[in-house]
């Protein structure tokens, strides 16, 4: 039988990545999901944390400077050749 | 990351010695490299001889790699061994760090006291982050400032948060890149991505 205890907001937002990476065991899982049902406050949370997820997929590695690029490139081929 | 069928194909390539995979791989890892060895040491120039060491490790290496982890994995770790030989930080009481922060991701201000008919409920419901579609311009803010903030995060926290969420790596690759548990790996992760979010819902409130 599942847990009855609901978890509170503030438990919520220390489990949330937990959830989000499917680590909670089935009781707790449904009890977070029972309480999402009734908070929007939370539902709301969860967004934020998965809009910073997708905002953080978004920052971009800087581009390589050419000359770095070709530096590593020499060294790999001037290894190569020592071989 | 390359599918297996690819990869075996690439690594054939590699082993045989044909330089345009090795321009390949390259390109393709690099920007990555730099960005996670820049982590470990001072400069950008530090970073670039680690990402240069690492390409020459993965020669000298690449006839007796066996496959039982990624190319890529395998890759990240020479990357991260080197670029802690080469880092001035300390990183070995980074598991007692780990697990003696015990505070909440969340100012506790935000929820109900003990006392209250609804303890521990928020006081005042956050509200969801705006859409922001390719392109625009409050994404790119947005972007930008989840950026600045990640670069501020404690040292494994800005490891972990930077190979999950910046460049794709799964939960078992980081764990074993850097030796932590999973468990490990989601605090690190959680605290990671709680103080970005806290920033950018700062900056939306205005």
């Amino acid at each position: 039988m599942m847990d009855p205890t609901p978890i509170d907001c503030d438990q919520f937002v220390e489990l949330v990545t937990d959830y989000l990476e499917n680590a909670l065991d089935d009781g707790l899982r449904a009890r977070l999901e029972a309480h999402l049902d009734e908070c929007d406050g939370c539902l709301n949370y969860l967004q934020q944390m998965t809009t910073t997820v997708a905002l953080l997929g978004k920052v971009r590695a800087d581009e390589v400077d050419p000359q770095i690029r070709q530096r590593l490139l020499d060294a790999i081929a001037s290894w190569s050749s020592q071989q | 990351m390359n599918a297996p069928s690819e990869e075996a194909t690439l690594l054939d390539k590699l082993r045989a010695g044909d330089p345009q995979a090795f321009t390949t791989l390259v390109d393709q890892y690099t920007a990555a490299m730099l960005r996670v060895a820049r982590n470990y040491v001072r400069s950008t120039e530090l970073a670039e001889d680690v990402v240069q060491e690492t390409w020459i490790a993965v020669l000298k290496g690449m006839a007796n790699f066996q496959g039982r982890s990624s190319l890529r994995t395998w890759i990240f770790a020479i990357l991260i061994n080197t670029a802690k030989r080469k880092g001035t930080s300390e990183h070995r009481h980074h598991e007692v760090e780990t697990l003696a922060f015990t505070g909440g991701t969340v100012d506790r201000a935000r929820f109900r006291d003990a006392d209250d008919p609804y303890p521990g409920h928020w006081r005042e419901s956050p509200s969801a982050f705006p859409e922001t579609p390719e392109g625009s311009i409050l994404g790119k803010e947005l972007t930008t400032i989840a950026a600045e903030q990640l670069a501020l995060l404690p040292e494994r926290q800005r490891i972990v948060v930077t190979l999950r969420d910046l460049l794709g790596f799964e939960a078992d690759e980081v764990c074993e890149l850097l030796d932590v548990s999973l468990g490990n790996q989601r605090v690190l992760l959680h605290r990671g991505r709680a103080a970005i979010r806290a920033v950018l819902e700062v900056y939306l409130q205005g």
